[in-house]
């Protein structure tokens, strides 16, 4: 048993930037030799993938654009990987949004509106990724989501995004039932706040981050590379054994009381 | 090193692929220099870690124009 994924093809989803944690989950996948397949949210975010795909300096790279608010373009697009490569072994799902104004202050002032945005692009995404990819994986295969312990636990400003992150988690669980019978697994890491994007979003990140410096057991940020390393994991056959699971990876945070 | 003017340039050149020449300390990042709010978020960081400082959320608001962010950053130097 290796951690050579040579021959095996990854949907890697949520590429924004160099900072992305889907892009430390990328660059593992690609130094254990597999084909990366990317797909991106909208225009926005195609030239920045475009640039950092093209470091990989590999051509069998595929690049394709996926609205995953949309049940139409995440068929489409399945649909087209099934056209180009035909079988695919796992999904890296990297995938969150919710509005800036809802990732501050009280969480109870959440709009149905902010409610519903944020469940159906972090939450819902994942089934709706998980059904359109089934038949692809016709070898078995490994999704793979992100969550945080502000799904389980409540963490200041996090808000409506922990709320759709414990929707996630449950999801973790419901698929991997679904799925285990066609030899599918389905998991979640848990990361340690890491400096992207999107955690950029969330109201006073800054701070989060210095707890965690003073706090955790291993008294470090979590980095991509870890995060990465351990979707490796999950992605090989290492882990053969391991669905419905959520790993931390968080230089142990989660295990302190406050 | 370079001067913070020169640094803040090359990065906005960098992220937001303006030509230079639009990069003048008058100039708003999301009213001249197309600048969307991510783009924003992007920049701040970007700033962060060129000049090795934390910016934060309050101070990040701020910063309107590109003088704002030079004047912000030689304040802290």
């Amino acid at each position: 048993m290796t951690l050579s994924l040579k021959g095996r093809t990854y949907v890697v989803m949520g590429v924004a930037n160099k900072r992305s944690i889907a892009w430390g989950i990328a660059r593992s996948l690609h130094a254990a030799g597999a084909r990366l397949i990317f797909t991106y949210a909208g225009e926005r975010f195609k030239e920045e993938v475009r640039k950092l795909v093209d470091t990989l300096e590999d051509e069998t790279t595929l690049l394709l654009p996926c609205d995953v608010t949309s049940d139409e373009e995440i068929e489409k697009c399945f649909a087209e990987i099934k056209e180009k490569v035909g079988t695919i072994h796992g999904i890296a799902h990297c995938i969150a949004f919710a509005n800036k104004d809802d990732l501050s202050g009280e969480y109870m002032n959440v709009s149905r509106e902010g409610f519903l945005l944020a469940h159906n692009i972090s939450a819902y995404s994942l089934t709706a990724v998980a059904r359109a990819a089934k038949d692809l994986m016709a070898e078995g295969g490994s999704i793979v989501t992100l969550t945080y312990l502000g799904g389980e636990r409540v963490v200041q400003n996090y808000n409506i995004m922990g709320v759709a992150k414990a929707s996630l988690d449950a999801s973790v669980k419901y698929l991997a039932n679904d799925l285990g019978k066609y030899g599918i697994r389905v998991n979640a890491i848990s990361a340690g706040p890491i400096r992207t994007l999107s955690a950029k979003g969330v109201s006073d990140f800054n701070s989060i981050l210095k707890e965690i410096e003073e706090r955790a057991p291993l008294r470090r940020t979590t980095t991509q590379e870890e995060v990465g390393d351990a979707a490796l994991f999950l992605f090989s056959d290492l882990s053969r054994g391991v669905t419905g699971e959520i790993i931390h990876v968080d230089s142990g945070y989660h295990i302190l009381a406050r | 090193m370079a001067d913070v003017l020169e640094r803040v340039t090359k990065i906005i050149v960098d992220r937001l692929g303006v030509e230079e020449s639009q990069v003048t300390l008058e100039a708003s990042f999301k009213d001249d220099l197309g600048a969307d709010s991510l783009d924003v978020v992007e920049l701040v960081m970007e700033l962060e870690d060129e000049f090795d400082m934390e910016i934060s959320d309050e101070e990040a608001e701020k910063i309107v124009t590109v003088g704002d962010a030079v004047n912000y950053i030689k304040s802290r130097m």
